[in-house]
């Protein structure tokens, strides 16, 4: 069991989402950062886990089991000590785990070996705030936590640094994207956008350039709106829609962020850089990232006596 | 620009458009169509949903599109999706208080339709309406097509808060709110029902295509009814049609 000691506001149990539901008006939902939860299974195996916005998340293990903290950067400490991010580390019973966002990124993920247990709801085990399943997680909340099959302890070859200081967005033309005449798509791929104070899970609003209005059509027939697509609001302002938007929706909507770029834009924290550039469906395609690589977990000998000191359970570094 | 149409919805959906504009007989149409794939799924397709005006095909995988989208051609071929019977369905008659303080603004409603508050209570309580779609929030539907004279503009403002159960009124639609919510649209009747029920059996009870009509009563008859319903209905009746 995972006791909640702090947690910031946007706390919540995330996994994969709860897809098959888009009749009944409810959006799959789902991790903000989707590829911190292949990074998540590479190293801890499957499972929900917690998902914290920029603010400190304390935890307590009531078990030993095995920890990874992943995505947005933090400073994560054990007792006191440092722990690495992106990296399976098997902590004992009692073991308090505090984890302190740089502010670089947005979202920081802590994983456990079995996953957290929380009920399934429509076939998911995560929050979805809007649709009010679930909810946020507060100081003393206890969580339980699955079983896992054991694995060699791992870090990443390649973590999520790649992903958290903003960049290019690739976008696919959609539905709509022809209701914008070409300047304004010309301008949108010129512009240098940054990420708005404004933004949660349901999406994050883009500044620097707005005026985006399609031709003609000022009242749209309410469509299907899909997280990563790029909406336009009435003034023209882009917002990239998160997991937990809305299945349907009236503002145009200009394209797509490609699935391979969505974490990029959900883990860009304000002000970071923004681009959009239109790319064809077989660039989107091929964009697709393999999965997360791992690498042995060797580690450095001057680091042992501190963490040792602090009884962590025993044949836990450099299993085979 | 000629309908039906597909185009792709991101790298892993297709979406087939009817029309629009809200037609009632494309809204039969995507009802239709997507009753059709569910019962018997082409290849490669992971999930369908549908709106006022198009189907959503979701791929399982993103690589199928061309083959998915080749045999959603050869569906939409097949009739007319717009015509003939519709798929099998349920009729609900949904306990409502119409007007007064559960339906404050069916005086507004009621003269921007020409009719008296009394008569607009009666018209509603007798319209025919289906599910058109569910969406913005979980199993919220839309109720529909109204008569042209209910072809009301949303409000310039918005109405701060309506209560769970509210029935609100715009564009020849309704809507039924399941919580607490901000709206442009004005507010005519109130009805136990909650759209979305975790601790139902079925959470969202409805379905598109479903029909439905306002059950009009005192408002603390609908209120009781609730109260003493066991399935978590609003004391809905329900019945299959088709």
């Amino acid at each position: 069991m995972i006791e909640i000691l702090a947690s910031g506001p946007l706390t919540t149990v995330q996994d994969r989402g709860r897809p098959g539901h888009l009749a009944r008006g409810l959006a799959a939902g789902g991790a903000a950062d989707l590829r911190a939860l292949d990074e998540a299974e590479a190293l801890v195996g499957p499972g929900a886990v917690i998902e914290s916005a920029p603010a400190p998340l304390t935890v307590r293990l009531h078990a030993g089991m095995r920890v990874a903290v992943l995505g947005a950067p933090a400073a994560v400490t054990v007792e006191g000590r440092a722990l690495a991010m992106e990296a399976a580390h098997d902590l004992p019973d009692g073991a308090e785990v505090q984890v302190r966002p740089t502010g670089r990124g947005a979202w920081t993920y802590l994983a456990v070996a079995g996953g957290i247990a929380a009920p399934e709801v429509m076939g998911g085990r995560g929050a979805h705030l809007i649709a009010g399943i679930g909810r946020a997680l507060n100081a003393g909340d206890r969580l339980e936590v699955g079983t896992a099959a054991p694995r060699p302890a791992a870090r990443l070859a390649e973590g999520a640094a790649g992903r958290l200081g903003g960049g290019e967005l690739r976008l696919l033309p959609g539905p709509q994207t022809g209701l914008f005449p070409r300047e304004a798509r010309a301008r949108l791929e010129a512009t240098p956008f940054v990420r708005d104070a404004r933004g949660n899970r349901q999406g994050i609003k883009l500044s620097g350039g707005d005026g985006f209005a399609t031709e003609g059509q000022l009242t749209l027939l309410s469509d299907f709106v899909r997280a990563g697509d790029v909406q336009m609001t009435g003034a023209g302002e882009p917002y990239v829609l998160g997991p937990e938007c809305q299945t349907t929706g009236g503002y145009p909507r200009i394209g797509t962020v490609i699935p391979a770029d969505l974490p990029r834009a959900m883990q860009a924290a304000p002000g970071a850089p923004l681009r959009l550039r239109f790319v064809t469906r077989a660039e989107a395609l091929a964009a697709t990232p393999p999965p997360p690589r791992t690498e042995p977990l060797v580690r450095d000998p001057r680091d042992m006596p501190d963490l040792l000191g602090y009884q962590l359970i025993d044949g836990v570094w450099g299993e085979p | 620009m000629g309908f039906p149409r597909i185009d792709p919805l991101g790298l892993d959906a297709l979406l087939v458009r009817f029309s629009d504009r809200l037609e009632d007989r494309a809204n039969r149409a995507c009802v239709a169509f997507r009753a059709a794939l569910e019962d018997a799924p082409p290849g490669g397709v992971a999930e369908t949903a549908p709106s006022l005006g198009s189907v959503l095909v979701r791929l399982s995988d993103p690589a199928a599109a061309e083959a998915v989208e080749a045999a959603l051609r050869e569906r939409l071929a097949a009739r007319d999706w717009g015509g003939g019977d519709p798929p099998p369905r349920r009729l609900w008659r949904l306990p409502c208080a119409i007007g007064g303080a559960d339906g404050p603004q069916l005086g507004e409603v009621a003269r921007a339709a020409g009719l008296d508050e009394r008569a607009a209570a009666d018209a509603l309580a007798a319209a025919p309406m289906r599910v058109l779609a569910l969406g913005f929030a979980p199993g919220m539907p839309y109720l529909g097509i109204l008569p042209p004279e209910w072809d009301l503009p949303r409000q310039t403002g918005l109405t701060p808060e309506v209560e769970p159960g509210a029935l609100v009124l715009a564009v020849r639609q309704m809507v039924l709110f399941g919580t607490r919510a901000p709206t442009g649209w004005r507010q005519v009747a109130r009805t136990g029902f909650r759209p979305f029920d975790l601790d139902r059996e079925a959470p969202v009870a409805l379905a598109a295509g479903d029909e439905v009509r306002l059950w009009a009563m005192p408002p603390d008859e609908v209120d009781a009814r609730a109260a003493e319903d066991a399935r978590r209905l609003g004391g809905a009746e329900v019945e299959a049609v088709g």
